[in-house]
């Protein structure tokens, strides 16, 4: 009897077409909208992907007092904008050239790109891989993440060292927005509201991360023997269970933080003041 | 004619089926008209193919309530347990295609050959008994068996295995990649607080990356999808698992840790 595991005549060439399996043309038998999910995936990510290297780029427009851009925070080079108490800290010195949100993106872009969430948005949607259950995927050959670059994947944990890091520094910020344009401490207005949603939003995400939930508790086999342990990675795996909506809509907020002060930055309008 | 006989009989309806046919020399999908009555399910139908239209349709069945997990199959397209596929859930004029699991070899018809999965079962070693505790001394505390518990209520159904893109795209790897379903059983020993195999020498986080194949996994969740248990297979045991493989292979932090004080 066959075990199922020999290498067939036509291994490796024809997925679901193999020789061996039930004769049917069609790479897949879907009815539903199939493509939906990974199309409206591809079209989101990549619409932030089009703003975030404008933003980054742009160098400019993203300090307003006392707001400063999430995606220039902590600004470390010294061509940053001076902000007032704010997350100036010039590590790279004057022979960075470049705009700073450059330096201080790629912790978040890579907490984002080795998440595990994000890992199936992008291999279903840009990379087909599979682009969706039971639809053939389209590439010949697969290794996953067995060997470079994918296997860089396993690093996950220490972006997320640092995301902890930067979300600190994003608290900070929110804490910098209770000041009115002339760092007064005690006042508020429409951009603190989104700083503090959108760093609520950020803190959810960070700690619904999977390798969160492995470091807290989840590598423990007796639970019963550390029960604070135990009872973070309760609260963890019930962020984590949100942890797409999460990713999201941290996205999303992040985008608007920046977004708000760029328009305070460019004259669009004032930012209204509730005290 | 009873009143309760009147609406049975106006609930029924004729529905339009394709169903795979052949063997490993070829086939193709046959259409068939079939009675359908309120509150079948996908394999009821099957069976009136069979009684009325098709005596020699192969299709292997056993429980009828989704608890057996023989009627694996792929219903417009998608894997599922023919038995738990209400008929409620398609439109009266729409054509239902069923085929047979389209990752495994086929036998006849519905039936494919799943033996794949039982080689893939016999490579994974199994509960290493801690010494000095004899069966029936067993104790464990409830909060340290949840989490393995959830993966007991694998029905092996072999949905996930049918649906995972790395062997069912690419034959071959069949060789390398457990699959899910047996992934999710390395997990569950891993995690089981009285596996000795540490103590034996085994290490299941390595051996999951280094001889089952879990770097395969590229965690896009369609195993979680399609599983009739409703078992969260990506976020409760594979992902975990490659965190744990994570902290042998990947991260000297942990390993410098282990070695400054032995934790578990």
């Amino acid at each position: 009897m066959a075990t199922g595991i020999e290498p067939s005549p036509q291994a490796g060439a024809t997925g679901v077409q193999d020789a061996s399996r039930a004769a049917i043309p069609a790479r897949h038998l879907r009815t539903d909208r199939w493509w939906l999910a990974p199309a409206v995936t591809a079209a989101g990510l990549l619409a932030f992907i089009v703003y975030s290297t404008w933003r980054a780029f742009a160098n400019a427009d993203y300090y307003h007092a006392p707001y400063v851009s999430p995606f220039y925070s902590p600004c470390l080079a010294q061509n940053c904008e001076t902000m007032h108490g704010g997350p100036n800290w010039e590590l790279f010195g004057s022979w960075w050239g470049l705009s700073p949100a450059l330096l201080i993106l790629i912790f978040p872009l890579g907490f984002r790109l080795t998440c595990y969430y994000y890992r199936k948005a992008y291999y279903r949607g840009f990379w087909a891989s599979p682009p969706a259950c039971a639809v053939a995927e389209p590439h010949k050959k697969y290794t996953g993440e067995t060997r470079f670059p994918l296997i860089l994947q396993n690093i996950h944990r220490y972006f997320f060292y640092f995301a902890i890091l930067v979300a600190g520094v994003l608290t900070y910020d929110t804490a910098l927005a209770f000041r009115d344009e002339h760092y007064n401490w005690g006042h508020m207005g429409l951009g603190t509201v989104v700083f503090l949603v959108n760093i609520a939003l950020i803190w959810a995400y960070t700690l619904s991360c999977h390798s969160c939930r492995h470091v807290v508790g989840g590598r423990l086999r007796h639970f019963s023997k550390h029960p604070v342990r135990y009872r973070l990675w309760g609260w963890v795996g019930k962020l984590n269970e949100r942890h797409m909506l999460l990713a999201w809509s941290s996205l999303i907020s992040v985008a608007l933080a920046d977004f708000y002060v760029f328009l305070l930055a460019t004259g669009a309008f004032d930012d209204p003041r509730f005290f | 004619m009873s009143a309760q006989q009147e609406v049975k009989q106006s609930a029924a309806y004729l529905a339009q089926f394709r169903v795979w046919r052949g063997d490993p020399d070829g086939g193709g999908l046959e259409d068939f008209k079939v009675e359908v009555n309120e509150g079948e399910v996908v394999l009821d139908i099957i069976h009136r193919l069979q009684a009325t239209q098709a005596p020699d349709l192969a299709v292997r069945w056993n429980c009828k309530a989704g608890k057996c997990g023989s009627c694996s199959a792929e219903i417009n397209g998608r894997p599922r347990l023919m038995c738990m596929t209400r008929m409620s859930v398609f439109g009266r004029d729409e054509t239902i295609t069923i085929t047979p699991m389209r990752a495994f070899p086929v036998v006849r018809d519905l039936v494919t050959d799943v033996s794949f999965n039982y080689t893939k079962a016999r490579e994974v070693p199994s509960f290493v008994p801690p010494a000095g505790v004899a069966p029936g001394e067993y104790r464990m505390r409830q909060e340290d068996v949840n989490r393995s518990q959830e993966f007991r209520k694998c029905i092996e159904c072999f949905l996930c295995q049918n649906t995972c893109h790395v062997v069912r795209d690419h034959e071959e790897n069949k060789g390398a990649f457990a699959g899910p379903r047996f992934l999710m059983r390395i997990a569950e020993l891993d995690m089981h607080p009285l596996d000795a195999a540490p103590a034996s020498g085994l290490d299941r986080k390595a051996t999951a990356q280094d001889e089952h194949g879990l770097g395969y996994c590229n965690i896009t969740k369609c195993c979680t999808e399609v599983c009739p248990e409703n078992i969260k297979i990506t976020d409760n045991a594979l992902i975990p698992l490659k965190e744990r493989a994570a902290d042998r292979k990947y991260d000297p932090l942990v390993w410098l840790g282990n070695k400054i004080r032995r934790r578990e």
